[in-house]
């Protein structure tokens, strides 16, 4: 049936395409998943320099930088010192675009859309259109909020999370005025993007596997990609309630969030709401949006592990048990962000015992790789070098979570530089390397082009260096009780001028870990976009890998991705050094052999 | 400009020189017809040396700064449950990092061991259910330990405050702390954020405050006007104004006769006897916090505007302000400032109370500083300062008063 739906989507859309309908307004999904990669690293660039602009004011507080004043302009950066506020601008900004643009629309719809279809021998998505959609609507928030940064009162400034009241009232900073309005509506517009591509997928998955792609015989990328998009779909509509709650406390004169306040002299008459209210809604997509973030890179990285391990990836059924067990776990760990908040003590402690047990199916997945690596046959492409770079990262991101999740150690170190370490180390680092890896890995299947390796050694060396010396130092100067979000650390002199010594000799360090980090991402910039025109050809299977995306007869697959048949699955696709083979990797479409047992 | 001028120009020619390294490589690889997919031995092995070199490299990186830069010079907790924290901190602190060294190890020496080598094909070893088993059990019961520990803790650091502790209310707002001693009573105040005015900024509730308020409410005062006033502003036609000015009053004096008859309930129900005596013995203080070594404090926070966050980072506590609700920590300071400055042998050294959640521009500023005095010292600070009714906060025999001080603070000691 499937089968039969495809072949006429296939024949239909069998036309001339002009420049519009093939590259802008396209249907395809590869072509889709293109995009969404490009502004992704587009919006990377930009969250990457903003974080550059606001370590510079950190490591060299007051100096003044002609480097500053360049970008900012006399607005923000008056004699090339960077404004207050606008220091809380580029914080949220940073945190929005980082975790909602780069990391949730770019990691997951461009490899969810890209791979979905060509992994599961599928012609396309489920629906075209919807995927347009979907990418269009992408973009557009990210337009809106990157002219967020341009209005006259500034951007939002109220940190990532956008706690109200202070989101809420303009009185209380001058970001919660326009450039707030522009926040939320991005945020609507991204959420209703990243719902209806995370139902695409989710309907693609079900329905259009090839014959004998069985669940079980699914690459980890597709499991980790439908586990992501389901708690896509149940989580996102939950901000999307938040942030229309707030969007009415703000234009409509509700109080679901405030009461009894009184700000810029004024006396405000919204009574009864409640601003834990907002962080129970936020946090209930927050935490799961982590693993929204974190899935999709752990699955290509299982999928890359393998591959250049040359070895089948290690507990197939437990690495799907495991995601089905973050994703379910990963929506009854939210109040973890909210111990201090004024909660009843007993929750938190509830959350306590949940979130740490969301460490189990952790720590079965790290074993598994590092299992999987054992007695391998490594070859280090730059992706293979990424999904390592990964897996340690997650170590060692994920082991301060404990400390994070005990609520008793949580209340020394809540909202401290040791929790910005945390999550960068274990979802921004991990996050961003399975995303680098993805792009090696399956760059010669979107392009039809090779990247240059050196370069990609040179980029990830870089990286992970300046990644682990950024965010080494930053979880001691946590401990040292910095909190977050201060323009400057100037206070520390005068109650300890020692501790404010300290903590500034950190943030030299952390800074200029930054700036190396930044200028090596050129080395990824340059050899992406000049091997897009200019790279070596790519052959048929580079990486001599089983999946199905491997076996179209062009390198870069054709519209409705194979011309004749589809292929048909015998096999699940982690064979590679099977004894008895001649090969040391067998792809799903061969046959098993007589008596050969599937795995 | 020149700076301008010299950071275009070295974007400019780094990515030339990495375009003309890509130029090089693309020869030497026609010219030994290398293909980009194939990885060549050399580089193979460079990048497995280098797995190595770099774990070596992030575990000296990482004992370097535990060594030097380990606590940051925060010192040791200064409060009763701050030890236990602390050592719970330590207990988990050293299970990650045998864990971080443990897996981070296995990763790099596999990844170094395992490179491809000649004539040696991987292992087919697909799954071990015992293993998988090993390695689910073992993080459960050492994640079981951590729980337990840590619930522990937590329950008694949250635990509802006795009679013994002192209370005292913290009021954060944009961008500085007040603190409200509950005064010889031991009861804080009522307080209500309608009752706020000048002459009252912390919005405390007693009958003359709320009546002041009422009639500012109701008539008002110059620059701030009340129902009539804006009334009669409204009503006064030698006066044009626009239909947006207009506008804007009629919804102010909506909101100020809603809040006025609010006020007047609260007048109603309210009579001198059931407020007064709570309030006015109450201290307000807003330069420093100074506590009692040995006394346990039961601190009330409140906001007036957005979240902050109290955060004692010496006591190892913190609690969010939030507007329209109030929130509780309690802890019990055991090391006075003096003693703390011995300790981190460091004459400079102060208490603070920071703000700890984002709430505007001068955010970082937020500060209140803490002192925490010996008896003879605290009695001393005490009898400078007077209530909210304007007596002095002392009254009676202050021998025994010392006395009972230095009970408090002999019982840090005996612990």
């Amino acid at each position: 049936m499937a089968a039969a739906a495809q072949e006429a989507i296939h024949e239909h859309d069998h036309h001339e395409e002009s420049f519009v309908s093939k590259y802008i307004f396209s249907y395809d999904h590869k072509t889709i998943g293109k995009q969404f990669l490009i502004a992704a690293i587009f919006m990377g660039l930009v969250g990457m320099m903003l974080s550059v602009f606001f370590r510079i004011q950190l490591a060299w507080p007051g100096e003044s930088s002609d480097f500053l004043n360049m970008f900012l302009g006399d607005r923000w950066a008056p004699d090339g010192i960077l404004n207050q506020d606008m220091y809380l601008g580029l914080v949220t900004i940073h945190g929005t675009i980082m975790v909602f643009f780069v990391l949730t629309g770019g990691l997951s719809g461009t490899f969810s859309n890209v791979l979905i279809p060509l992994q599961l021998g599928a012609r396309d998505m489920a629906s075209g259109f919807i995927n347009m959609m979907s990418a269009w609507l992408f973009n557009i928030s990210s337009v809106i909020m990157l002219v967020s940064l341009f209005v006259e009162s500034g951007p939002a400034m109220s940190g990532w999370t956008v706690y109200p009241p202070l989101s809420a009232l303009p009185q209380a900073v001058s970001g919660s005025g326009l450039g707030m309005t522009l926040w939320l509506i991005s945020l609507t517009i991204f959420i209703a993007s990243s719902l209806i591509g995370s139902l695409n997928y989710i309907t693609t998955i079900i329905n259009l596997r090839t014959t004998g792609m069985k669940m079980t015989r699914m690459p980890l990328t597709i499991w980790a990609f439908l586990v992501t998009a389901i708690v896509g779909v149940l989580a996102f509509p939950v901000l999307l309630s938040a942030a229309l709650l707030l969007f009415m406390d703000r234009v409509l004169g509700t109080s679901f969030y405030l009461s009894e306040i009184i700000v810029g002299g004024e006396m405000l008459d919204n009574v009864g709401g409640s601003p834990i209210l907002y962080q129970h809604l936020f946090w209930f997509l927050g935490h799961p949006e982590v693993y929204i973030v974190l899935l999709p890179a752990l699955g290509i990285s299982s999928e890359v592990i393998s591959t250049n391990a040359r070895k089948p990836i290690f507990g197939y059924r437990a690495m799907i048990g495991s995601l089905l067990a973050i994703g379910f776990l990963s929506f009854i760990v939210w109040a973890h962000h909210m111990f201090v908040s004024g909660m009843d003590p007993f929750l938190g402690s509830v959350f306590v015992f949940t979130t740490l047990l969301i460490a189990i199916p952790s720590a079965v997945k790290v074993f598994n790789y590092l299992t999987t690596l054992w007695k391998g046959s490594i070859v280090f492409t730059p992706a293979m070098l990424f999904a390592i770079g990964l897996v340690s990262t997650f170590i060692s991101g994920g082991v301060t979570g404990i400390i994070l999740a005990d609520s008793a150690l949580d209340i020394q170190v809540h909202d401290t530089y040791f929790v910005v370490a945390h999550f960068h180390v274990v979802m921004g680092l991990s996050a961003i390397f399975g995303m680098f890896a993805g792009v090696y890995h399956w760059f010669p299947k979107m392009f039809g082009r090779m990247m240059n390796n050196r370069l990609g050694y040179a980029h990830f060396w870089t990286t992970i260096v300046s990644g682990y010396g950024v965010f080494l130092p930053m979880h001691f100067v946590g401990i040292g009780g910095t909190p977050r979000r201060y323009y400057d650390n100037s206070i520390f002199d005068t109650f300890n001028p020692t501790a404010g010594e300290m903590i500034l000799d950190l943030n030299i360090i952390i800074t200029v870990f930054a700036i190396i980090g930044a200028f090596g991402q050129v080395f990824f910039f340059f050899n992406f976009f000049y091997s897009i025109f200019r790279g070596p050809k790519a052959p048929l299977n580079p990486w001599r890998s089983n999946t199905l995306e491997w076996t179209t007869p062009t390198a870069v697959p054709g519209h409705g991705n194979w011309p004749g048949e589809l292929p048909v699955v015998h096999r699940w696709p982690y064979d590679y050094s099977k004894p008895g083979a001649d090969e040391d990797f067998i792809p799903q479409t061969v046959p098993l052999k007589e008596g050969e047992e599937e795995h | 400009m020149g700076n301008k001028l010299v950071i275009i120009l070295v974007i400019i020619f780094g990515v030339l020189a990495i375009a003309q390294l890509v130029r090089v490589s693309e020869l030497t690889a026609k010219a030994t017809k290398r293909k980009e997919e194939e990885i060549p031995e050399n580089e193979n092995k460079f990048n497995g040396n280098m797995m190595i070199i770099f774990m070596i490299a992030l575990y000296a990186s990482f004992i370097w700064l535990m060594l030097k830069y380990g606590y940051v010079d925060l010192g040791p907790a200064a409060s009763a449950h701050g030890q236990e924290i602390d050592w719970l901190f330590d207990l988990n602190w050293i299970i990650i990092i045998t864990v971080f060294f443990l897996t981070n190890t296995l990763l790099f020496v596999f990844a170094y061991k395992y490179q491809r080598k000649e004539g040696v094909k991987a292992f087919y070893y697909a799954h071990n259910n015992k293993l998988e088993m090993v390695w689910t059990v073992i993080p459960a019961a050492v994640l079981s330990v951590i729980i337990i520990f840590g619930l522990q803790t937590w329950n008694e650091t949250t635990a509802k405050a006795g009679s013994e502790y002192e209370d005292i209310e913290i009021f954060a707002y944009q961008f500085a702390w007040t603190a409200r001693y509950s005064g010889m009573n031991n009861q804080l105040g009522k307080f209500d954020y309608k009752l706020t005015t000048a002459e009252n900024p912390y919005g405390i509730m007693t009958k003359d405050n709320i009546e002041r308020s009422l009639a500012l409410m109701k008539v008002g005062e110059p620059g701030n006007s009340g129902v009539e006033m804006i009334e009669a502003q409204l009503n006064d036609r030698s006066v044009a104004m626009s239909s947006k000015d207009r506008k804007a009053l009629e919804t102010e004096l909506g909101r100020k006769e809603r809040m006025s008859r609010l006020l007047e309930a609260m007048s109603i129900t309210y009579d001198a006897d059931s407020l007064d005596p709570l309030a006015f013995d109450d201290v307000i203080v807003e330069d420093s916090l100074v506590l009692l070594k040995g006394q346990k404090y039961n601190f009330h926070f409140r906001s007036k505007d957005v979240i902050h966050s109290a955060y004692f980072p010496h006591f190892r506590a913190q609690m969010n302000t939030v507007p329209g609700l109030t929130t509780y920590f309690k802890f019990q300071p055991i090391y006075s400032t003096d003693d703390m400055k011995r300790k981190l042998n460091n004459p400079e050294f102060e208490y603070a109370l920071l703000c700890n959640k984002i709430c505007g521009g001068s955010h970082y500023k937020m500060k209140m500083s803490i002192k925490v005095l010996e008896p003879k010292e605290y009695l001393e600070w005490q009898k400078t300062k007077s209530t909210y009714e304007g007596t002095p906060w002392i009254t009676g025999n202050e021998d025994k008063l010392l006395e009972y001080y230095e009970s408090i603070a002999n019982r840090v000691k005996e612990n």
